[in-house]
């Protein structure tokens, strides 16, 4: 069954032809990798499909449903939830603070905005925390991490909420060599155990062949090709894309 | 914990005893409380949101001429008390005179409530210096429109009804309003103490850090961002009324819309307190109060340039204000620590 269905989907910004004729299905609890020149519009596609902007054509189901029209909040309340490139973490907030406010909330009605924290939320945090490794940080502001230790509080941060697919925005770039194992076995839990299903951009090839089962890649925002890992390692259209024409 | 109790105790008695101990200073204490009020409420949306808005004392006017209006318009008729010589011609028996205060205390609270909601609505997806210009047209704009209406005075501006003969002495007066100023400044702090402590002060605090993460995560940023102006608005409306009566003489932009004083004050006690912060703003508050007051006592004729360079100096010296300076040099004090027991086990482990 496909969680996320891309269909036929087109953005335009002005003359730029971000994406066109973008068509993808995602299948429920896979990994799948979106990869692609800088440029080729695997950004642009994540903020079409997570409702940032509006797309100009074309249709985007999750989980059955047509999200293309609706705004973040509610797409994110849906179960569908996206990390960004450049970390986006709150940073005068300590680490447990951070964690707090991803819970999902049950907003009902106005007086909920007044609702108390319950305390065993605090108890999920801190595993969620001691799962990505931060726990002895939990007291510390998130502005004063270091860049690969706030990428890993915005993965904590993303499993607080419970989603149900996760759109991981390159999450290994500027990360250390050994720091990267330790987010590949993570993520690979995280869809393993949590069946949380995950559409990861990444430009770092050893990880996306060793993550994801199945890749699409974007070359001037259009499909240039799709499947597997191996299929795509020795796909001549997408070394070309990559690594120049010869 | 028990040191909170001692602690909160301890002030809660000197505010109640203050105007015997200093009955000299009643009103300017009273004064020092509304401020309290300013910088407490100004700080819900410049501190923990992030939202810096000067447009805050529009509330402070509406709420003063709501109560005064309310409180004249309920037995006279207005046009006639303010044209001029009307507060002579017409007197407030003391139950009219407590009944319309009352009255006109609680809509100064809900009116500007209602204005910051509806206002809230349309400006409040303006982001940064966009949102700080706009709120700052309406507190000008406010001032100007409330010096065209005839009925309420107009730019002459309009007096409150006097203290009701009969009932005591202007000491009493005085403590009257007092006491009012003292238990709105504590229910403020006790409401936004208990606030900050829910869900309402984790999502302004996550605003100011960043709202677009916010929405990404699902959070309907616009309802709180509203909520929490219609807070400040209520709270800022109800000392607006207290204000004005405590004063007697209401005029649109030297004191109800008085962005270049009050409005820009609230700005710069939160901020010289440190803003963001519970207590900052109580403790700005009343260090600028201080100083303003000892300025204008000794330095008479260069009030404003001393005040002015006491601005610079907060600005410079303390941008971060007073709590945010004691929590860079301590920030274990604020429970900013590493857990090295952790740490430790973790080592041990591998």
């Amino acid at each position: 069954m496909s969680i996320l269905e891309v269909n036929q989907v087109y953005k335009y910004f002005g003359g730029v032809k971000a994406n066109e004729d973008i068509s993808l299905t995602v299948e429920q609890g896979s990994i799948v990798g979106l990869i692609g020149p800088n440029g080729s519009g695997k950004t642009t596609l994540f903020n079409s499909i997570v409702g940032t902007h509006p797309i100009d054509k074309g249709s985007i189901k999750f989980d059955g449903r047509e999200v293309s029209e609706l705004p973040v909040p509610i797409v994110a309340k849906l179960g569908l939830l996206r990390t960004f490139q450049q970390t986006r973490i709150y940073g005068k907030l300590n680490c447990i603070e951070n964690m707090l406010i991803s819970n999902k909330s049950q907003e009902k009605g106005l007086l909920s905005v007044f609702s108390k924290i319950p305390p065993e939320l605090t108890d999920k945090a801190e595993t969620l925390l001691k799962f990505v490794g931060l726990y002895q940080k939990r007291k510390l502001r998130a502005g004063d991490l270091s860049f690969g230790q706030q990428k890993l509080l915005e993965l904590a941060m993303a499993l607080m909420n419970e989603p149900k697919m996760l759109l991981l925005d390159e999450p290994t770039a500027g990360i250390n060599p050994t720091l990267i194992n330790g987010i590949i076995d993570r993520l690979i839990k995280i869809n393993k155990e949590f069946g949380i299903t995950l559409l990861v951009i990444e430009h770092n090839m050893r990880v996306i062949m060793q993550l994801a089962q199945k890749i699409f890649c974007l070359a001037h925002g259009q499909m240039l090709a799709e499947g597997s890992p191996e299929q795509i390692k020795n796909d001549k259209r997408v070394i070309d894309a990559y690594l120049g024409a010869q | 914990m028990k040191k909170n109790i001692i602690l909160y105790s301890a002030l809660l008695v000197f505010g109640l005893v203050a105007p015997f101990l200093f009955p000299a200073f009643k009103l300017q204490i009273s004064f020092m409380w509304i401020l309290v009020i300013l910088a407490l409420t100004w700080d819900v949306q410049g501190g923990q949101m992030g939202y810096n808005s000067f447009g805050n004392i529009l509330f402070f006017g509406i709420g003063m001429y709501i109560c005064a209006g309310v409180q004249i318009g309920m037995f006279f008729p207005l046009a006639e008390w303010t044209s001029s010589g009307g507060e002579k011609t017409f007197i407030h028996t003391p139950p009219q005179y407590f009944q319309g205060f009352f009255i006109g205390l609680i809509l100064a609270g809900i009116v500007p409530a209602v204005v910051a909601a509806t206002i809230g609505y349309g400006i409040l997806g303006l982001r940064g210096h966009y949102f700080a210009i706009c709120t700052l047209g309406l507190g000008i704009a406010a001032g100007e429109i409330a010096g065209g209406i005839e009925l309420i005075g107009a730019g002459q501006g309009m007096t409150t009804p006097p203290w009701p003969k009969g009932i005591g002495d202007t000491e009493l007066r005085s403590e009257f309003f007092y006491y009012l100023c003292f238990v709105l400044m504590v229910a403020t702090f006790v409401f936004l103490r208990w606030a900050y402590q829910t869900r309402f002060g984790l999502v302004l605090n996550a605003i100011r850090d960043n709202e677009d993460k916010a929405e990404a995560m699902g959070i309907h940023t616009m309802r709180y961002k509203i909520i929490g102006w219609v807070v400040s608005a209520f709270f800022v409306g109800i000392a607006g009324g207290l204000m004005g009566n405590m004063v007697g003489y209401i005029e649109p932009t030297e004191i109800a819309f008085a962005g270049a004083t009050y409005g820009v004050f609230m700005v710069l006690m939160a901020i010289l307190g440190g803003k963001g912060t519970l207590w900052g703003p109580v403790i700005g508050a009343i260090i600028f109060h201080i100083f303003k007051e000892g300025f204008w006592i000794f330095f008479l004729g260069w009030q404003y340039v001393a005040l002015g360079a006491l601005i610079v100096i907060i600005v410079v010296f303390f941008p971060e204000g007073i709590m945010g300076w004691l929590r860079e040099k301590y920030p274990e004090k604020f429970g900013e620590i590493i857990d090295e027991a952790d740490r430790k086990a973790q080592v041990e482990l591998k």
